[in-house]
């Protein structure tokens, strides 16, 4: 990273370029705002090229910054990240998203929720507040405090593009579904069959968690973040407590790390089951979809008997682990996991084997590497179209050097690709799981206490810190500041969802209507760690 | 125009009952012919989706709700019982509202999650309820965070009137 470093050291700007923090991992920069564009695209030509963690606008006028931008891009040759800081904003800021799509929707919701104008922005209308709010209302600028402005929210008429043509016919299907799923809505613009744009409105279940995070203390935070995202619970507190951990310099004992390994993967396989199902179900095809809701459901109840939760929350703390199973249960665990594995690998060659269902899933909602890469995908979304990003492979964390993860990449980019993905990443960790549960077995059988929460004087205060874990559907990225008292001054929240969903609208164009089920479903996203 | 606002005005209210109970109400409210077969809606109100994973889970090998006479339905139309998750979040009361009206008599609303009965966690968050009887009569609770399948199945059968083990 030495020639990124000479870089910022010799950029001429005024006020001068500030490197306030330069280690072998991470660094922080000072940039003024309207050089961020130029810096930007000098990162965005180095190869590997980096990916972006998080984009995160904080009001700090408090501490007389300003509105500050943080941008953290991670560059995976060195496993080097890079925040970079634009302070000083006061009511605008130059657009990135002309040079890296990826941070489109970050902009836009900075729009609704700072009452920021991001000049130059391709489109800028409305993300996250849908019309019919009161005007200027901003809810994160750190001046407005929760009221009942949402009572005065009014029903207004959501705005869409206009497409006029002969045999051009519209479809809008939602927010409220057929099945038991989210609400979103989305409007098919046809011709005949084929979709020719695709818009997608999100938000509806919008709910202010970002402020309501605001001047909570860390243990009420992991409550809240534990329910970001009914199935990303472990994803969402690891990440979340790798930013505590990082503020407050606590290191986690070997133990817990290797408990906290053992849930990320148990959450990944079950997620993969189900999804695995729920994509059949996208098709008809009942005969995967039960038995992948089958397989997920003795997976749930592996988890409520030996963690005490289906989706196991209540497990990851800050500074370790609420409990961990002795020697016993681990073999417990093991020998039910060995019997749902062969019981996967059982049904699985049903699906693959299935003609008609691997003829709808070839070359549907095909996403290209080129825009995967723009639009800054993450997880078997990306790495179905060719892209190797797993940040476990990326990054050291938790004990996955020690395993050597290797992302799994296919690269069609089709939902076949995806599906394909998840059944290899399903594969690789019930092997993760296996060698895990082994070293969990050895070693001499001690009492594991909770650990008791910190020494509060030595937590950073008004610092930034991240926190990244390889979720099922991606990376997810918690970014948190605390302030003077240890409370939450701002949490971002930028799941793997939230980076993805802006390509589902772009893989539809060129399928058929019926096809956007699957379509949908190969993606697998939350619409509620996207919305907050 | 006017009878048809007087209309949707009228069916807001007919089946508004006691909000805040945490009791069920007993199945003697429910008309006999609902005791062998429920259709159900299911409405998202700004869940964290774990609810509505659990409520899926009602339908796999292992609970299979349809030998119990119960089915998610696709329409409102079709429903007797709406099943609620999440706090009632802002941008979807509209919505929320519209699902109602468009069921038929007579008809009922369950709570089901922490989130619905009262908000769980997101108490206080700028574009949610308390709960989702802040905006429709519930008739039926089921807390949890998230209930488990087995709770809500039992909530279900109670609701039916079904001897529940």
């Amino acid at each position: 990273m030495l020639g990124l470093q000479e870089y910022l050291q010799s950029y001429h700007s005024y006020p001068a370029i500030k490197i306030v923090e330069w280690e072998e991992q991470e660094g922080l920069v000072d940039v003024p705002p309207r050089d961020l564009p130029e810096i930007l695209s000098y990162c965005l030509d180095i190869r590997p090229r980096p990916i972006w963690l998080t984009h995160v606008v904080n009001d700090e006028r408090q501490l007389g910054n300003g509105f500050c931008v943080y941008l953290v891009l991670h560059f995976p040759e060195n496993d080097f990240s890079l925040t970079l800081v634009a302070k000083g904003i006061k009511d605008q800021f130059p657009t990135l998203s002309v040079i890296f799509p990826a941070l489109n929707w970050s902009e836009r919701e900075a729009q609704d929720l700072f009452g920021l104008q991001a000049v130059g922005h391709p489109n800028p209308r409305s993300l996250v507040l849908h019309p019919g709010w009161p005007l200027g209302f901003h809810p994160l600028r750190k001046d407005y405090k929760a009221g009942e402005e949402h009572k005065e929210f009014v029903r207004a008429p959501l705005v869409f593009p206009e497409m006029r043509g002969d045999g051009i016919f519209q479809v809008s299907v939602g927010p409220i579904h057929a099945g038991i799923i989210e609400p979103g809505h989305f409007r098919f613009y046809t011709l005949g069959e084929a979709v020719l744009h695709l818009e997608a409105q999100l938000f509806f279940t919008h709910k202010g968690i970002e402020k309501l995070l605001e001047g909570k203390s860390i243990e009420e935070g992991l409550h809240i973040i534990e329910r970001v995202c009914g199935v990303c619970t472990v994803s969402h507190s690891l990440a979340y407590c790798a930013a505590v951990e990082k503020l407050a310099s606590l290191e986690v004992p070997r133990k817990a790390l290797l408990w906290r390994t053992i849930l990320a993967e148990l959450e990944r396989v079950y997620n993969h089951v189900g999804d695995i199902g729920n994509m059949c179900a996208g098709v008809g095809l009942a005969l995967g979809s039960a038995n992948g809701s089958q397989c997920k459901e003795n997976l749930q109840r592996l988890n409520l008997e030996f963690f005490g939760h289906r989706f196991l929350r209540g497990m990851v703390v800050p500074g370790g682990m609420k409990s961990i199973p002795g020697a016993q249960g681990s073999q417990a665990i093991l020998n039910r996991l060995l019997g749902l594995s062969d019981d996967f690998e059982e049904w699985i060659p049903l699906l693959l084997g299935h003609e008609g269902f691997r003829q709808r899933a070839v070359a549907t909602g095909i996403l290209k590497t080129e825009v995967a890469l723009d639009m800054g995908a993450t997880g078997p979304t990306a790495r179905a179209s060719g892209i190797p990003i797993d940040w476990r492979e990326f990054h050291a964390h938790l004990l996955y050097p020690e395993l050597n993860v290797k992302a799994i990449v296919k690269q069609d980019g089709d939902c076949w690709s995806r599906l394909m993905v998840r059944v290899k990443e399903t594969r690789e960790s019930f092997r993760i799981l296996n060698t895990l549960l082994r070293e969990a077995m050895k070693g001499p059988e001690f009492d594991y206490d909770k650990p008791t929460f910190m020494a509060l004087e030595e937590v950073k205060r008004m610092a930034p810190a991240w926190g990244c874990v390889e979720s099922p559907k991606g990376t997810d990225v918690i970014w948190l500041m605390l302030d003077d008292e240890c409370r939450i001054y701002r949490c971002r929240i930028r799941s793997a969802s939230y980076a993805n969903w802006p390509v589902v609208p772009l893989t539809v164009p060129g399928n058929i209507v019926p096809d956007f089920p699957l379509i949908n479903k190969s993606f697998e996203l939350c619409y509620s760690c996207c919305d907050r | 125009m006017l009878n048809m606002l007087l209309r949707k005005s009228k069916m807001g209210r007919l089946t508004e009952k006691g909000r805040n109970s945490l009791l069920l109400q007993t199945s003697a409210d429910l008309p006999t012919c609902f005791r062998q077969s429920l259709q159900i809606r299911h409405l998202d109100c700004g869940s964290c989706n774990a609810c509505d994973w659990e409520m899926t889970a009602l339908s796999n090998s292992l609970y299979d709700h349809q030998h119990c006479g119960i089915d998610f339905v696709a329409a409102p139309r079709h429903a007797d019982l709406l099943m609620c998750t999440g706090t009632g979040s802002t941008q979807l009361l509209n919505a929320a509202h519209e699902t109602y009206e468009a069921m038929a008599k007579p008809k009922w609303v369950m709570a089901v999650g922490d989130c619905a009965v009262n908000g769980g966690v997101f108490k206080g968050a700028y574009a949610s309820e308390e709960g989702i009887g802040e905006i429709l009569p519930v008739d039926f609770k089921v807390p949890g965070c998230p209930p488990t399948p087995n709770d809500m199945m039992k909530a279900l059968l109670q609701v039916m009137g079904k001897k529940v083990s």
